[in-house]
């Protein structure tokens, strides 16, 4: 054992001595004979047929979608396309799926419970509770995924998403970041622990690290339908009918963006005091553009990514909706549990602009964001009181659009109550599989501290001055 | 548990230069016929009888060829950078049954990236039976350069020339038994987005791991004569040491260059331990397969 423990020493001694001898150019050579063997043997075997294709579309394209300005509007103008087909689109399927789950089916689950003789805190429990969950979950999620994803997926199949990487580039650089960190951004969009997962293709853990943090900023898959909802219902609403649908987007892009422009300036908060150092270089291939195989995206991101996220807000909801139901009609000193923890909240809520329903909504979200919106449904109900026949503490039937808005506006909610919580929605703690992922993946409790809290710090500190200004403001006017 | 004695039985060794794609004897060699055979395990797969790893450049379809023949459907995408984490899925082929791994798209296997680690750390400890190198024929230069570098850690290497749709858009042409000749491993042209070739590749990967076909993978030779001293002396040294180690002359160029990672499992002797390896049984070495991050 020591006499191998020996040689082991000497090999590792002896190439330590080498090395001095070849110099230090060592590596280049190394890489050198690769590139020039790779060029010889391709030279070989390839042959160019005829004459080159006097005009390249592929660099016809990049050439538009890169430019230095118009590249930005044609990628904002992209962005509000798929925007707008999925508020436009997702209206019907969304009114058709909860006038069934939700007029038909709820009733009908009543009247059977009913018929067996079931306790009435069962019943509430498991429909009331964890079926309206559910129901809502399905109604105001699913028609907005199963548009904006197939969508999001076509662009990126099609390769323009490195070219989005391409444009941000510069801007990463002059924030102190790398420039791959606009494709772990991008995967963001998707989903932030993915994205968290995608900072691996930086080499540089301060960069790392920077891209792991930040990542937050990019708007994901849980958080696009609450924007999407509360878009159409307040902002479309300014709005005549027509104009509707394109405000309601361009407000979710300028959310999405206002993301982005977190993203560079916490970047560059981070790469001035915490994480100091050089920026690196990369090269970054921008891959040929391909047709994309139209239905094949669809149907692998319906699988993969819309019933991923439908089933975990699924999974997230059942009991979420059962402990609503418990906290609304449980009762301490004939109030309910939930008006004690809502009043408990309003007082800080209202002073940046939100009020108690929303900041419970969000400590019951943590796990899963998706269920933001049917919890404050859920809870706005309880604490207006508002009987549609379906009592207390029920999530009811209402379709997207007007009803939602009616409900909010009895729950004391203004124009800048729905501004408000989409920024909050954009900036506060990631959802707990995000945080965890992050632990995982800095193996560091400080730096998994730190992304968690300073975007619930900087949520707080941005609505606290939009709602400050905006009072002044109304004030004045 | 199952053995790996096909690649222990006596083969008549073909000549590097003679590398057939396929065996056109009827219907049972006719890669049609495979392919209906072809079981996608998807990730149900208890046993394998063979390791199969997907590396190549980024974005060269490893993902498309990985779902072609796994039946998974891992989310592809046209950009570089999709795979970080290594995916894995199986499937049965000409009575046995193969576990693939998908490693993350890397230009070198040099450098210190962490998703270069993942790649590099699987084929050289991993010891797959098989490593699928998936090229991209428009960019067939660049991505010559892993397929090289691939080649001094393992033999049993298949190069799948993938995009030939595309280079043929682009007014390219290949000439793949060139190629499988100059590399010395056999090449498949397959145009995975479209489906087409894969049967051709699946006959390879069997054909390599049951060892009826023995790559002689072509080493870089380019090397200066000082340098390649200073190689040969090293790699001598580390066969003494590791008698068996199959890829010396691969560990004695990155002992010269100062690589951290060899030298470390040099020292708590995880490269010492890869040599026992081909005796063990596919359940141990299954064991000894590292957990990389």
């Amino acid at each position: 054992m020591t006499e191998k423990a020996t040689t082991v020493n000497d090999l590792l001694k002896n190439a330590q001595e080498l090395r001095a001898q070849v110099g230090g150019d060592f590596h280049e050579k190394v890489v050198e004979g690769i590139f020039t063997e790779a060029a010889q043997i391709a030279d070989r075997s390839v042959t160019r047929a005829g004459e080159q294709p006097r005009f390249d579309l592929d660099r016809w394209i990049d050439r538009i979608v890169t430019d230095k300005r118009w590249g930005f509007v044609l990628m904002i103008l992209l962005f509000t396309l798929v925007l707008w087909i999925t508020i436009i689109g997702a209206n019907y399927p969304s009114q058709f799926l909860s006038s069934i789950l939700l007029d038909k089916v709820h009733p009908w689950l009543k009247a059977g419970a009913a018929a067996i003789g079931m306790p009435w805190w069962l019943d509430g429990l498991l429909i009331d509770g964890m079926y309206m969950a559910t129901a809502w979950v399905v109604s105001v999620m699913l028609p907005p995924m199963a548009i904006f994803f197939p969508l999001f997926t076509l662009l990126e199949d099609f390769g323009y998403l490195p070219r989005v990487a391409f444009n941000l580039d510069a801007l990463f650089r002059r924030s102190g970041a790398h420039g791959k960190q606009a494709l772990s951004m991008m995967m963001g969009f998707g989903c932030n622990a993915a994205g968290v997962v995608a900072t691996r293709i930086i080499d540089s853990p301060r960069e790392r690290l920077i891209a792991i943090i930040t990542n937050n900023f990019a708007l994901c898959n849980g958080r696009w339908p609450t924007q999407i909802l509360i878009a159409t219902v307040f902002i479309g609403g300014l709005v005549p009918a027509h104009l509707a649908g394109l405000i309601s987007a361009a407000s979710v892009v300028g959310v999405a963006l206002l993301g982005v422009g977190f993203t560079f300036a916490v970047s560059w908060f981070l790469s001035r005091t915490m994480l100091r150092g050089e920026v690196s270089t990369f090269s970054l291939e921008l891959p040929p553009y391909r047709p994309p195989r139209i239905w094949q995206t669809i149907y692998t991101s319906l699988i993969d990514r819309t019933i991923y996220v439908l089933w975990r807000a699924i999974v997230f909801a059942m009991p979420a909706g059962a402990a609503i139901w418990l906290v609304a009609n449980v009762n301490i000193a004939s109030v309910s549990i939930a008006e004690h923890i809502i009043n408990f909240l309003n007082p800080f809520g209202l002073l940046i602009g939100l009020n108690g329903v929303i900041l419970l909504a969000y400590i019951v979200a943590i796990p899963a964001n998706e269920i933001v919106i049917p919890t404050v449904l859920m809870l706005t109900v309880l604490v207006t009181g508002m009987d549609a026949g379906a009592g207390r503490g029920v999530m009811f039937d209402m379709q997207a659009g007007s009803d939602i808005l009616n409900l909010f506006t009895a729950g004391g909610w203004t124009l800048l109550t729905a501004v408000n919580l989409m920024l909050f929605s954009l900036v506060h703690n990631p959802c707990s599989t995000t945080i965890y992922t992050i632990y995982k993946e800095t193996g560091s409790v400080k730096w998994t501290t730190v992304a968690a809290v300073l975007p619930l710090v900087m949520g707080f500190v941005l609505t606290f001055f939009v709602t400050q200004i905006w009072q002044i403001v109304a004030a004045v006017l | 548990m199952i053995e790996k004695t096909t690649d222990k039985q006596q083969t008549k060794e073909k000549p590097s230069t003679d590398i057939r794609i396929m065996d056109s004897s009827g219907c049972e060699g006719c890669p049609a016929h495979n392919r209906a055979n072809l079981l996608k395990l998807g990730v149900d797969m208890e046993d394998w009888d063979f390791v199969v790893a997907l590396a190549g450049n980024p974005n060269t379809g490893k993902s498309t060829v990985f779902n072609a023949l796994t039946g998974l459907r891992q989310h592809t995408g046209n950009w570089p950078g999709k795979t970080v984490t290594r995916a894995e899925g199986g499937f049965e082929f000409g009575e046995a049954r193969y576990k693939m791994v998908d490693l993350p798209g890397t230009y070198s296997l040099l450098a210190t990236s962490l998703d270069e680690q993942v790649a590099r750390n699987f084929i050289l400890f991993g010891q797959p039976d098989v490593t699928v190198v998936v090229v991209d024929a428009s960019r067939l230069e660049r991505n010559l350069n892993l397929a090289l570098q691939v080649m001094e850690i393992t033999d049993r290497v298949v190069i799948c020339l993938n995009l030939i749709d595309e280079a043929k858009r682009h007014g390219l042409e290949v000439d793949e038994r060139r190629l499988a000749r100059d590399l010395g491993v056999p090449v498949v042209p397959t145009s995975a987005r479209y489906n087409q070739g894969l049967d051709e590749l699946l006959n390879a990967i069997h054909e390599v791991a049951i060892g009826e076909v023995k790559p002689k993978p072509r080493r870089v030779k380019s090397h200066s004569p000082m340098l390649k001293a200073a190689v040969e002396r090293l790699e001598s040294q580390v066969l003494e040491l590791y008698p068996n180690l199959p890829n010396s002359r691969w560990v004695a160029l990155r002992l010269l260059d100062g690589d951290e990672d060899i030298i470390r499992s040099i020292r708590n002797g995880e490269l010492g331990e890869l040599i026992t390896l081909d005796e063990l049984s596919a359940e141990q070495r299954k064991e000894l397969t590292p957990e990389v991050v």
